[in-house]
Protein backbone atom coordinates (compact mmCIF):
# COMPACT_ATOMS: atom_id res chain seq x y z
CA UNK A 1 0.00 0.00 0.00
CA UNK A 2 3.09 2.11 0.87
CA UNK A 3 4.59 1.75 -2.42
CA UNK A 4 1.79 2.75 -4.22
CA UNK A 5 1.36 5.63 -2.29
CA UNK A 6 4.64 6.79 -3.23
CA UNK A 7 4.06 5.87 -6.45
CA UNK A 8 1.09 8.08 -6.80
CA UNK A 9 2.97 11.04 -4.79
CA UNK A 10 5.41 10.91 -7.22
CA UNK A 11 3.26 10.86 -10.37
CA UNK A 12 1.60 14.34 -8.66
CA UNK A 13 5.50 15.75 -7.62
CA UNK A 14 6.53 14.92 -10.98
CA UNK A 15 3.67 16.94 -12.91
CA UNK A 16 4.68 19.78 -10.68
CA UNK A 17 7.90 19.75 -11.12
CA UNK A 18 7.58 19.67 -15.31
CA UNK A 19 4.79 22.49 -15.52
CA UNK A 20 6.01 24.27 -11.65
CA UNK A 21 2.47 26.14 -11.62
CA UNK A 22 1.23 25.09 -8.53
CA UNK A 23 4.55 25.58 -6.95
CA UNK A 24 5.20 29.19 -8.32
CA UNK A 25 1.82 30.48 -8.05
CA UNK A 26 1.76 29.42 -4.41
CA UNK A 27 5.16 30.35 -3.21
CA UNK A 28 4.64 33.96 -5.32
CA UNK A 29 1.13 34.64 -3.53
CA UNK A 30 2.35 33.35 -0.08
CA UNK A 31 5.22 35.69 -0.24
CA UNK A 32 3.12 38.66 -1.77
CA UNK A 33 1.07 37.93 2.00
CA UNK A 34 4.16 38.50 3.36
CA UNK A 35 4.80 41.79 1.65
CA UNK A 36 1.25 42.93 2.14
CA UNK A 37 1.94 42.41 6.01
CA UNK A 38 5.39 44.17 6.50
CA UNK A 39 3.63 46.99 4.78
CA UNK A 40 0.25 46.40 7.13
CA UNK A 41 2.20 46.49 10.57
CA UNK A 42 4.61 48.49 12.03
CA UNK A 43 7.86 46.57 12.03
CA UNK A 44 8.56 46.95 15.94
CA UNK A 45 11.07 44.49 16.91
CA UNK A 46 8.03 43.42 20.43
CA UNK A 47 5.29 43.86 17.66
CA UNK A 48 6.98 41.55 15.40
CA UNK A 49 7.60 39.09 18.19
CA UNK A 50 3.85 38.95 18.81
CA UNK A 51 3.01 39.16 15.35
CA UNK A 52 5.16 36.90 13.26
CA UNK A 53 4.22 33.57 14.59
CA UNK A 54 0.47 34.33 13.36
CA UNK A 55 1.63 36.14 9.72
CA UNK A 56 3.44 33.01 9.04
CA UNK A 57 0.79 30.43 10.02
CA UNK A 58 -1.72 32.48 8.21
CA UNK A 59 0.47 32.56 5.02
CA UNK A 60 0.75 28.58 5.00
CA UNK A 61 -3.46 28.77 5.41
CA UNK A 62 -4.38 31.22 2.17
CA UNK A 63 -1.84 29.58 0.26
CA UNK A 64 -2.15 26.31 1.56
CA UNK A 65 -5.56 26.24 0.67
CA UNK A 66 -5.19 28.24 -3.10
CA UNK A 67 -2.79 25.12 -3.62
CA UNK A 68 -5.09 22.09 -2.52
CA UNK A 69 -8.07 23.39 -4.69
CA UNK A 70 -5.21 23.84 -7.87
CA UNK A 71 -4.14 20.40 -7.31
CA UNK A 72 -7.29 18.94 -7.27
CA UNK A 73 -8.51 21.10 -9.60
CA UNK A 74 -5.93 19.32 -12.39
CA UNK A 75 -7.17 15.74 -11.45
CA UNK A 76 -11.02 17.37 -11.98
CA UNK A 77 -10.04 18.89 -15.56
CA UNK A 78 -9.03 15.58 -17.13
CA UNK A 79 -11.17 13.66 -15.22
CA UNK A 80 -8.75 11.57 -14.29
CA UNK A 81 -9.69 11.13 -10.61
CA UNK A 82 -11.98 8.34 -11.51
CA UNK A 83 -9.52 6.70 -13.11
CA UNK A 84 -6.96 7.46 -10.00
CA UNK A 85 -10.05 5.80 -7.94
CA UNK A 86 -10.70 2.82 -10.64
CA UNK A 87 -7.12 1.83 -10.69
CA UNK A 88 -6.31 -1.65 -9.28
CA UNK A 89 -4.67 0.03 -6.23
CA UNK A 90 -6.07 0.12 -2.27
CA UNK A 91 -7.86 4.00 -2.03
CA UNK A 92 -6.20 4.38 0.76
CA UNK A 93 -2.82 4.19 -0.87
CA UNK A 94 -4.64 7.33 -3.45
CA UNK A 95 -5.58 9.17 0.03
CA UNK A 96 -2.33 8.83 1.24
CA UNK A 97 -0.29 9.63 -1.86
CA UNK A 98 -2.29 12.77 -2.52
CA UNK A 99 -1.29 13.90 0.82
CA UNK A 100 1.98 13.16 0.85
CA UNK A 101 2.28 15.31 -2.09
CA UNK A 102 0.44 18.21 -1.12
CA UNK A 103 2.39 17.74 2.14
CA UNK A 104 5.45 18.37 -0.31
CA UNK A 105 3.91 21.54 -1.98
CA UNK A 106 2.96 23.52 1.17
CA UNK A 107 6.38 23.32 2.61
CA UNK A 108 7.37 24.37 -0.47
CA UNK A 109 5.19 27.56 0.51
CA UNK A 110 6.43 27.26 4.16
CA UNK A 111 9.87 27.74 3.08
CA UNK A 112 9.65 30.32 0.98
CA UNK A 113 7.62 32.62 3.67
CA UNK A 114 9.55 31.62 6.35
CA UNK A 115 12.40 33.09 5.57
CA UNK A 116 10.58 36.74 3.91
CA UNK A 117 9.24 37.00 7.29
CA UNK A 118 12.58 36.63 8.61
CA UNK A 119 13.55 39.16 6.38
CA UNK A 120 11.19 41.67 5.30
CA UNK A 121 10.16 41.78 9.33
CA UNK A 122 13.29 41.44 11.54
CA UNK A 123 11.46 38.35 12.90
CA UNK A 124 13.83 36.13 14.74
CA UNK A 125 12.77 33.19 13.42
CA UNK A 126 16.04 31.24 13.13
CA UNK A 127 16.76 31.40 16.48
CA UNK A 128 16.02 27.19 16.71
CA UNK A 129 15.67 26.19 13.46
CA UNK A 130 14.97 22.84 13.88
CA UNK A 131 12.05 22.78 16.03
CA UNK A 132 10.30 25.29 13.93
CA UNK A 133 11.08 22.61 10.67
CA UNK A 134 9.97 20.35 12.76
CA UNK A 135 6.93 22.45 13.97
CA UNK A 136 6.23 23.35 10.01
CA UNK A 137 6.46 19.82 8.88
CA UNK A 138 3.82 18.71 10.91
CA UNK A 139 1.17 21.69 9.89
CA UNK A 140 1.52 21.10 7.05
CA UNK A 141 1.30 17.81 7.15
CA UNK A 142 -2.01 17.54 8.80
CA UNK A 143 -3.32 20.45 6.85
CA UNK A 144 -2.30 17.71 3.63
CA UNK A 145 -3.99 14.82 5.47
CA UNK A 146 -7.79 17.08 6.21
CA UNK A 147 -7.55 19.01 3.18
CA UNK A 148 -7.08 15.81 0.97
CA UNK A 149 -10.08 14.13 2.54
CA UNK A 150 -12.45 17.15 1.69
CA UNK A 151 -10.29 19.02 -1.22
CA UNK A 152 -11.42 14.95 -3.09
CA UNK A 153 -14.67 14.93 -1.57
CA UNK A 154 -15.64 18.77 -3.29
CA UNK A 155 -14.53 18.05 -6.84
CA UNK A 156 -17.78 17.65 -8.05
CA UNK A 157 -19.21 20.49 -6.16
CA UNK A 158 -19.54 23.86 -7.80
CA UNK A 159 -18.88 26.07 -4.98
CA UNK A 160 -16.07 24.28 -4.15
CA UNK A 161 -13.64 27.24 -3.91
CA UNK A 162 -15.72 29.06 -0.83
CA UNK A 163 -16.76 26.00 0.48
CA UNK A 164 -12.69 24.47 0.94
CA UNK A 165 -11.61 26.99 3.29
CA UNK A 166 -15.66 26.97 4.81
CA UNK A 167 -14.73 23.27 6.11
CA UNK A 168 -11.23 23.24 6.23
CA UNK A 169 -10.79 26.35 8.76
CA UNK A 170 -12.83 24.99 11.77
CA UNK A 171 -11.44 22.23 11.25
CA UNK A 172 -8.08 23.22 11.34
CA UNK A 173 -8.32 25.93 14.46
CA UNK A 174 -6.44 23.30 16.67
CA UNK A 175 -3.61 23.09 14.26
CA UNK A 176 -3.03 26.14 13.16
CA UNK A 177 -3.37 27.69 16.84
CA UNK A 178 -0.96 24.93 18.08
CA UNK A 179 1.59 25.85 15.43
CA UNK A 180 1.10 29.53 16.22
CA UNK A 181 1.92 28.91 19.94
CA UNK A 182 5.05 26.67 19.13
CA UNK A 183 6.63 29.17 16.82
CA UNK A 184 5.75 31.82 19.04
CA UNK A 185 7.35 29.94 21.99
CA UNK A 186 10.69 29.31 19.52
CA UNK A 187 10.70 33.13 19.15
CA UNK A 188 9.73 34.43 22.66
CA UNK A 189 11.76 37.34 24.09
CA UNK A 190 14.98 36.27 26.28
CA UNK A 191 15.15 32.85 24.10
CA UNK A 192 13.15 29.92 22.67
CA UNK A 193 11.17 28.35 25.52
CA UNK A 194 11.92 25.33 24.14
CA UNK A 195 9.85 23.14 26.81
CA UNK A 196 6.29 24.80 25.40
CA UNK A 197 7.44 24.64 21.87
CA UNK A 198 8.09 21.07 22.40
CA UNK A 199 4.74 20.32 24.18
CA UNK A 200 3.08 22.13 21.38
CA UNK A 201 5.41 20.21 18.81
CA UNK A 202 4.16 16.78 20.75
CA UNK A 203 0.06 18.88 20.07
CA UNK A 204 0.79 18.83 16.55
CA UNK A 205 1.77 15.64 16.31
CA UNK A 206 -0.68 14.32 18.16
CA UNK A 207 -3.20 15.68 15.82
CA UNK A 208 -1.68 15.00 12.81
CA UNK A 209 -1.73 10.73 13.97
CA UNK A 210 -5.20 11.15 15.03
CA UNK A 211 -6.47 12.83 12.02
CA UNK A 212 -4.39 10.28 9.72
CA UNK A 213 -6.50 7.19 11.88
CA UNK A 214 -9.61 8.93 11.17
CA UNK A 215 -8.78 9.79 7.57
CA UNK A 216 -7.90 6.09 6.70
CA UNK A 217 -10.88 4.77 8.85
CA UNK A 218 -13.65 6.60 6.59
CA UNK A 219 -11.93 7.92 3.21
CA UNK A 220 -13.32 4.82 1.23
CA UNK A 221 -16.98 5.78 2.71
CA UNK A 222 -16.55 9.61 2.03
CA UNK A 223 -14.93 9.59 -1.26
CA UNK A 224 -17.02 7.20 -3.48
CA UNK A 225 -17.96 8.41 -7.80
CA UNK B 1 -42.62 9.39 17.65
CA UNK B 2 -44.93 11.40 16.40
CA UNK B 3 -47.33 11.05 19.52
CA UNK B 4 -43.98 12.03 21.62
CA UNK B 5 -43.54 15.91 19.90
CA UNK B 6 -46.70 17.22 21.67
CA UNK B 7 -45.91 15.84 25.30
CA UNK B 8 -42.37 16.96 25.25
CA UNK B 9 -43.55 20.45 24.14
CA UNK B 10 -46.08 20.64 26.83
CA UNK B 11 -43.96 19.55 29.61
CA UNK B 12 -41.07 21.94 28.04
CA UNK B 13 -43.67 24.68 28.43
CA UNK B 14 -44.91 23.64 31.89
CA UNK B 15 -40.99 23.27 32.84
CA UNK B 16 -40.14 26.51 31.43
CA UNK B 17 -42.57 28.69 33.29
CA UNK B 18 -41.89 26.84 37.01
CA UNK B 19 -37.99 27.12 36.36
CA UNK B 20 -38.59 31.08 35.59
CA UNK B 21 -40.47 31.29 38.38
CA UNK B 22 -38.34 29.37 40.69
CA UNK B 23 -35.35 30.59 39.15
CA UNK B 24 -36.65 34.47 40.49
CA UNK B 25 -37.62 33.63 43.96
CA UNK B 26 -36.76 29.94 45.46
CA UNK B 27 -32.90 30.27 44.24
CA UNK B 28 -31.03 32.19 46.97
CA UNK B 29 -28.93 35.30 45.32
CA UNK B 30 -25.61 34.61 44.84
CA UNK B 31 -23.17 36.66 46.86
CA UNK B 32 -20.79 37.69 44.96
CA UNK B 33 -22.42 37.88 41.82
CA UNK B 34 -26.18 38.82 43.43
CA UNK B 35 -28.88 39.17 40.29
CA UNK B 36 -26.62 38.63 37.80
CA UNK B 37 -26.19 34.65 38.70
CA UNK B 38 -29.26 34.54 37.68
CA UNK B 39 -29.05 34.23 33.49
CA UNK B 40 -26.70 31.21 34.51
CA UNK B 41 -29.16 28.45 34.95
CA UNK B 42 -30.32 29.43 31.04
CA UNK B 43 -26.48 29.94 29.52
CA UNK B 44 -25.35 26.55 31.20
CA UNK B 45 -28.26 24.52 30.84
CA UNK B 46 -27.95 25.80 26.60
CA UNK B 47 -24.59 25.01 26.97
CA UNK B 48 -25.07 21.50 28.05
CA UNK B 49 -27.57 20.60 25.29
CA UNK B 50 -24.87 22.60 22.89
CA UNK B 51 -22.36 19.61 23.85
CA UNK B 52 -25.16 17.14 23.63
CA UNK B 53 -26.21 18.38 20.28
CA UNK B 54 -22.71 18.04 18.87
CA UNK B 55 -22.28 14.43 20.26
CA UNK B 56 -25.22 13.54 18.49
CA UNK B 57 -24.37 14.58 15.48
CA UNK B 58 -20.87 13.94 15.06
CA UNK B 59 -22.02 9.80 16.37
CA UNK B 60 -24.78 10.09 14.05
CA UNK B 61 -22.45 10.93 10.82
CA UNK B 62 -19.84 8.68 11.78
CA UNK B 63 -22.38 5.73 12.06
CA UNK B 64 -24.05 7.25 8.69
CA UNK B 65 -20.85 7.40 6.80
CA UNK B 66 -20.36 3.53 7.79
CA UNK B 67 -23.54 2.06 7.19
CA UNK B 68 -24.97 4.55 4.50
CA UNK B 69 -28.56 4.75 6.05
CA UNK B 70 -30.19 8.30 5.63
CA UNK B 71 -31.81 8.17 8.70
CA UNK B 72 -28.99 8.45 10.41
CA UNK B 73 -27.91 11.52 8.77
CA UNK B 74 -31.67 13.03 9.26
CA UNK B 75 -30.96 12.88 12.88
CA UNK B 76 -26.91 14.50 12.34
CA UNK B 77 -28.66 17.21 10.92
CA UNK B 78 -32.02 17.94 12.78
CA UNK B 79 -28.98 17.84 15.97
CA UNK B 80 -26.46 19.97 13.94
CA UNK B 81 -29.41 22.65 12.91
CA UNK B 82 -30.65 22.58 16.66
CA UNK B 83 -26.74 22.93 17.89
CA UNK B 84 -26.45 26.19 16.13
CA UNK B 85 -29.68 27.42 17.66
CA UNK B 86 -28.66 26.32 21.01
CA UNK B 87 -24.93 27.94 20.42
CA UNK B 88 -26.21 31.60 19.61
CA UNK B 89 -28.15 31.29 22.51
CA UNK B 90 -25.19 30.18 24.16
CA UNK B 91 -22.79 32.48 22.92
CA UNK B 92 -25.32 35.38 23.22
CA UNK B 93 -26.25 34.82 26.99
CA UNK B 94 -22.46 34.34 27.17
CA UNK B 95 -21.93 37.69 26.26
CA UNK B 96 -24.49 39.79 28.15
CA UNK B 97 -23.21 37.36 31.62
CA UNK B 98 -19.76 38.37 30.46
CA UNK B 99 -20.28 42.06 30.55
CA UNK B 100 -22.33 42.01 33.55
CA UNK B 101 -19.79 40.34 35.53
CA UNK B 102 -16.47 41.48 33.99
CA UNK B 103 -17.20 44.63 32.48
CA UNK B 104 -16.41 43.35 29.05
CA UNK B 105 -18.95 41.40 26.27
CA UNK B 106 -16.32 38.82 25.02
CA UNK B 107 -12.83 37.44 26.92
CA UNK B 108 -11.23 34.55 25.60
CA UNK B 109 -11.97 32.02 28.40
CA UNK B 110 -11.72 28.83 27.99
CA UNK B 111 -15.72 28.05 27.90
CA UNK B 112 -16.58 30.52 26.02
CA UNK B 113 -13.59 29.72 23.51
CA UNK B 114 -14.80 25.84 23.27
CA UNK B 115 -18.48 27.06 22.46
CA UNK B 116 -17.24 29.48 19.67
CA UNK B 117 -15.16 27.29 17.81
CA UNK B 118 -17.57 24.35 18.34
CA UNK B 119 -20.31 26.83 17.04
CA UNK B 120 -18.05 27.42 14.06
CA UNK B 121 -17.99 24.16 12.65
CA UNK B 122 -21.71 23.33 13.02
CA UNK B 123 -22.56 26.77 11.39
CA UNK B 124 -20.02 25.20 8.70
CA UNK B 125 -22.06 22.16 8.42
CA UNK B 126 -25.32 23.50 7.90
CA UNK B 127 -23.73 26.23 5.82
CA UNK B 128 -22.10 22.93 3.18
CA UNK B 129 -25.49 21.11 3.74
CA UNK B 130 -27.51 24.12 2.14
CA UNK B 131 -24.81 24.98 -0.56
CA UNK B 132 -23.24 21.77 -1.80
CA UNK B 133 -25.47 20.32 -3.93
CA UNK B 134 -25.66 16.85 -4.82
CA UNK B 135 -22.56 14.86 -2.32
CA UNK B 136 -23.80 17.77 0.35
CA UNK B 137 -24.84 14.86 3.30
CA UNK B 138 -21.53 13.55 2.72
CA UNK B 139 -19.19 16.60 3.00
CA UNK B 140 -21.26 17.76 5.78
CA UNK B 141 -21.34 13.95 7.75
CA UNK B 142 -17.42 14.58 7.08
CA UNK B 143 -16.95 17.78 8.58
CA UNK B 144 -19.03 17.02 11.76
CA UNK B 145 -17.06 13.81 12.49
CA UNK B 146 -13.66 16.15 12.09
CA UNK B 147 -15.20 18.92 14.11
CA UNK B 148 -15.79 16.30 16.68
CA UNK B 149 -12.47 14.63 16.66
CA UNK B 150 -11.07 18.39 17.24
CA UNK B 151 -13.13 18.59 20.49
CA UNK B 152 -10.40 16.84 23.00
CA UNK B 153 -7.58 18.93 20.98
CA UNK B 154 -9.46 22.48 21.09
CA UNK B 155 -10.23 21.34 24.77
CA UNK B 156 -6.29 20.81 25.69
CA UNK B 157 -5.40 23.95 23.34
CA UNK B 158 -7.71 26.54 25.14
CA UNK B 159 -6.68 24.65 28.79
CA UNK B 160 -3.06 25.00 28.00
CA UNK B 161 -2.44 28.03 25.75
CA UNK B 162 -1.50 31.05 28.21
CA UNK B 163 -3.05 33.46 25.22
CA UNK B 164 -6.06 34.10 27.05
CA UNK B 165 -7.06 35.64 30.21
CA UNK B 166 -8.35 33.42 32.74
CA UNK B 167 -11.03 35.40 34.28
CA UNK B 168 -14.11 34.55 36.05
CA UNK B 169 -14.56 32.13 38.85
CA UNK B 170 -13.36 28.71 38.60
CA UNK B 171 -16.82 27.94 38.71
CA UNK B 172 -17.83 23.98 38.85
CA UNK B 173 -21.75 22.84 38.40
CA UNK B 174 -20.94 19.42 40.38
CA UNK B 175 -20.28 21.93 43.16
CA UNK B 176 -23.13 23.77 43.51
CA UNK B 177 -25.52 23.09 46.50
CA UNK B 178 -28.81 23.12 48.28
CA UNK B 179 -32.20 25.18 46.59
CA UNK B 180 -29.40 26.40 43.89
CA UNK B 181 -28.43 22.70 42.89
CA UNK B 182 -32.38 21.95 42.30
CA UNK B 183 -33.24 24.85 40.19
CA UNK B 184 -29.58 24.37 38.20
CA UNK B 185 -30.83 20.91 37.45
CA UNK B 186 -34.14 21.90 36.53
CA UNK B 187 -33.49 24.15 34.67
CA UNK B 188 -30.91 21.33 32.75
CA UNK B 189 -34.14 18.93 32.62
CA UNK B 190 -36.45 21.48 30.95
CA UNK B 191 -33.77 22.52 28.12
CA UNK B 192 -33.27 18.97 27.56
CA UNK B 193 -36.92 18.13 26.91
CA UNK B 194 -37.44 21.22 24.62
CA UNK B 195 -34.01 20.10 23.05
CA UNK B 196 -35.74 16.85 22.26
CA UNK B 197 -38.67 18.30 21.27
CA UNK B 198 -36.99 20.47 18.46
CA UNK B 199 -34.62 17.13 17.76
CA UNK B 200 -37.45 15.33 17.07
CA UNK B 201 -39.70 17.65 14.66
CA UNK B 202 -36.63 18.23 12.81
CA UNK B 203 -35.66 14.46 12.43
CA UNK B 204 -38.98 14.37 10.87
CA UNK B 205 -39.35 17.32 9.29
CA UNK B 206 -36.08 15.94 7.26
CA UNK B 207 -37.63 12.60 7.02
CA UNK B 208 -40.61 13.56 5.33
CA UNK B 209 -38.42 16.25 2.94
CA UNK B 210 -36.45 13.18 1.96
CA UNK B 211 -39.44 10.51 1.12
CA UNK B 212 -41.25 13.18 -1.17
CA UNK B 213 -37.50 13.45 -2.81
CA UNK B 214 -37.08 9.70 -3.31
CA UNK B 215 -40.79 9.72 -4.60
CA UNK B 216 -40.02 12.52 -7.11
CA UNK B 217 -37.21 10.33 -8.16
CA UNK B 218 -39.52 7.27 -8.21
CA UNK B 219 -42.00 9.31 -10.50
CA UNK B 220 -39.02 10.51 -12.98
CA UNK B 221 -38.05 7.55 -13.55
CA UNK B 222 -41.52 5.91 -14.11
CA UNK B 223 -41.88 8.84 -16.59
CA UNK B 224 -44.77 10.65 -14.50
CA UNK B 225 -44.16 14.11 -14.95
CA UNK B 226 -43.04 14.21 -18.51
Amino acid sequence: MLRHAARIAWKDLRIELRSREIVYTMAFFGGLIVVVYSFAFPVKPDLVRAAAPGMLWVAIAFAGTIGLGRAFDRERENDTMRALLLAPVPRLSVFLGKALAITALVMAVAAVCTPLLALFLEAPLFAAPLPLVLALALGCLGFAIVGSVFAAMLLKVRSRDVLLPIILYPILIPLFVAGVYATEALIAAPGPALDKAWYWIGFLGIYDASALVLSLWIYESLVIE
Amino acid sequence: MNKAIPVLAVLAAAGLAATSYAVFTYAPFEPVLLFNQKIFYFHVAHAFMLFVAVGVCGLCSLVYLKKRSPRWDDVALAGAEVAVLFGAAVLISGSIWAEAAWDKWWVWEKRLTMSLLLWLVLVGYVLVRRFAGASAERLAAGLAVFGTLGVPFVYTMVDKGDHHPQAGRDGNVMTLTGPMKIVFWACVLTFLLWFLTLVLMRVQSARAEREIRELREQGLDAGLFT
